[in-house]
């Protein structure tokens, strides 16, 4: 176990290496970043000015050096925008409020998921069946933003219960969750049957079946154990898919102020260095889901192998 | 009559390709149907699954009226009309037939952009698909078929690349090279190549192990030759069904980066785009936002029924499962 983990572990740790690497060869080798900062009308002389004063004439081999080099110390650069601040100051502020987001929509995506997909599962092809199964493809071919916006229309436009948008407390936590949640409890609805429908199809719970196991105990402790390492798989890559993008999106819509939100800001301020930041944080923590699960993986089902 | 030797399965393929005798395939054919006998079986199945069929309705009527746009739209779509300034939809009040879904702030024609949005989402789908999927289907049969080396550094590419925040570095690339169609096509298709390369792999190193695979080597044949004709034909039906699934996650993806600004340009017209400038209107003008919205996700929600359709006519076991469930329902009825 403890072998497996250092290799998983090892494993994320290439894949943050190589995150850093293509994040600073796009912005600095294989686009124009100068272009980027700099408005459209900027002269020759200016473009050269600003190229020197980032460094962005050296070498790319030096710059690459001096940005390992100040990654190493945990210096991310500062920010273009707010001069003189350091971006992951920003980070600092604003990556709680997306994990806090993340937590809330994957909590309900998972938690409505579970249920819904074992009692689709228990009658294939009935009614109940076919109803959650058509919610579920409706739920899983709405964009977030679509769902988000929906979600306002009716909420916080014609019924004023809730706000439109913005940080808060909890009324103003629900409509990002749900809408960062509703595509998430499709898809994890429909894999939480089907691995369940195969479970239940299996020699070993006709066996349970015959030897006159109740119901309820066939269900959870024999057909779930099995079906769980499936749908652990697929609730961590909804949960990274969701801290890798999806929150943008989601965030946008409600004027969210997490590191999504402040991703598009980076955009719209031409602030090269926080965008970039921002996708280093994030693919740390991507690793971090990914390995964590994988871990949890091994705990539940031994016999899988680090490929 | 003409027999499809690509359509007659494997070991007659490969009998073609060593003998060269077309007479000597047109006599050992097992099942000598004729295309239109298999396209007629196609339509029949496609009606047994009622959902698949109105998704391919519904997806073809998308490609006519994308393709036929200036004939099918009512109006220009970039035609500013400050007259006629956010209509509602015809049904609802105030609203009026000559734009059955309303018009935008400057007057443009709801219908007609999203007429016109079709033809990006399409476009962009269908690139990404041939892009992405050339690339991955490529490097997954060189990493299948050579192996070593080759393998282990594809492969470690394409575990990487897997693991990385996606739609995050999507948008770090699309704003860094600026809004463009053009640019969600690269941005998308960088983005998705590995799953094609992962699956042909995987059917690759299945494949390779074959007789027929063997026999091609013995006599001689050259590793292209083996690659692309003897290989390669075993990948068309999980590929199709992939792309057909990819092709929804795809027109999901443009409609994302357009919504965020990062996506086609501003004076295109897109569905995404019309959903980020219908959003300041909400208060007053819902359609603006739910028309496109509702669209992108019936588009999404058909091209999924179309691809469990393929899912289940590519796997016999599944078939078998599907043919299986409608006979215990029937007599459920039966006996009920």
């Amino acid at each position: 176990m403890g072998l497996f983990a250092l290799r998983r572990i090892g494993q994320g740790l290439f894949v943050v290496v190589a995150a850093t690497v293509v994040v600073f060869l796009l912005t600095r080798a294989f686009t124009d970043p100068v272009g980027f900062i700099l408005p459209l009308e900027a002269t020759e002389a200016e473009r050269a000015a600003r190229e020197v004063e980032l460094g962005f004439d050296r070498p790319i081999i030096v710059q690459f050096g001096d940005y390992v080099e100040d990654l190493s110390r945990g210096d991310f650069g500062e920010s273009l925008w707010q001069p003189g601040r350091p971006t992951i100051d920003i980070i600092g502020q604003t990556l709680p409020k997306t994990l806090k987001l993340v937590a809330a929509g994957m909590t309900l995506a998972i938690g409505l998921a579970l249920p819904l997909g074992m009692i689709a599962a228990r009658r294939p092809g009935g009614l109940l069946d076919r109803v959650l199964v058509t919610i579920s493809l409706i739920g899983l071919s709405m964009p977030q933003f679509f769902v988000g916006l929906l979600l306002i229309i009716v909420f916080a436009v014609q019924l004023r219960w809730l706000p439109v948008g913005g940080y808060g407390g909890f009324k103003h936590l629900l409509l990002p969750a749900i809408a960062l949640a509703l595509p998430a409890v499709g898809r994890l609805t429909m894999v939480v049957r089907s691995a369940m429908i195969d479970e239940l199809n299996s020699q070993y719970v006709l066996v349970a079946k015959a030897k006159g196991l109740p119901t309820r105990a066939i269900y959870t402790k024999h057909a779930f154990r099995n079906a769980g390492v499936q749908v652990l798989t697929l609730s961590g890559w909804e949960i990274t898919r969701a801290l890798a993008g999806f929150t943008v999106v989601v965030e946008k819509v409600f004027a969210w102020p997490g590191f999504g939100f402040f991703a598009l800001e980076a955009i719209q301020r031409r602030d090269i260095f926080l965008l970039s930041t921002i996708v280093l944080v994030a693919a740390i923590l991507v690793v971090v889901v990914n390995v964590v699960i994988d871990i949890l993986y091994k705990l539940i089902d031994p016999r899988i192998e680090v490929s | 009559m003409t027999i499809d030797a690509h359509d007659e399965g494997v070991e007659l393929h490969d009998l073609s390709s060593v003998s060269g005798d077309e007479l000597a395939l047109a006599g050992i054919s097992h099942h000598g149907r004729t295309r239109s006998a298999r396209v007629r079986e196609l339509i029949v199945e496609l009606w047994h699954d009622k959902a698949g069929f109105i998704g391919v309705c519904f997806l073809s009527m998308l490609v006519v009226s994308a393709v036929f746009a200036p004939l099918v739209a009512p109006h220009d779509p970039r035609q500013q009309d400050l007259v006629n300034r956010v209509q509602p939809p015809a049904w609802s009040d105030g609203g009026d037939w000559s734009f059955p879904l309303g018009t935008d702030g400057l007057g443009r024609d709801v219908l007609s952009r999203l007429i016109y949005g079709a033809r990006v989402s399409i476009f962009v789908g269908l690139a990404v698909l041939v892009v992405a999927g050339l690339a991955g289907v490529l490097l997954g049969l060189l990493a299948g078929y050579r192996g070593g080396r080759t393998d282990r550094v594809i492969m470690r590419i394409v575990d990487t690349q897997v693991a990385f925040p996606g739609l995050l570095i999507a948008i770090l690339m699309a704003s860094l090279i600026g809004p463009s169609i053009r640019t969600v096509v690269i941005v998308l298709a960088i983005n998705g190549w590995m799953i094609y390369a992962r699956m042909t792999r995987g059917v690759v190193l299945s494949v390779k192990e074959t007789d027929y695979v063997e026999a091609a080597e013995i006599i001689g044949c050259k590793a292209r030759r083996v690659m692309w004709r003897h290989i390669l034909p075993n990948l068309a039906a999980p590929i199709t069904t992939l792309a057909v699934i990819e092709f929804a996650r795809i027109v999901l993806a443009e409609a994302a980066l357009s919504f965020l600004g990062v996506g086609v340009k501003r004076t295109d017209i897109s569905w995404g785009l019309d959903v980020a400038s219908g959003q300041d209107q909400i208060f007053n003008s819902w359609w603006l936002v739910v028309m496109p919205g509702i669209l992108i996700s019936l588009t999404v929600l058909s091209v999924s029924l179309v691809a469990s359709w393929l899912r289940v006519i590519a796997d016999p076991q599944e078939r078998e499962k599907r043919f299986a469930a409608t006979q215990i329902r029937r007599g459920a009825r039966d006996d009920g």
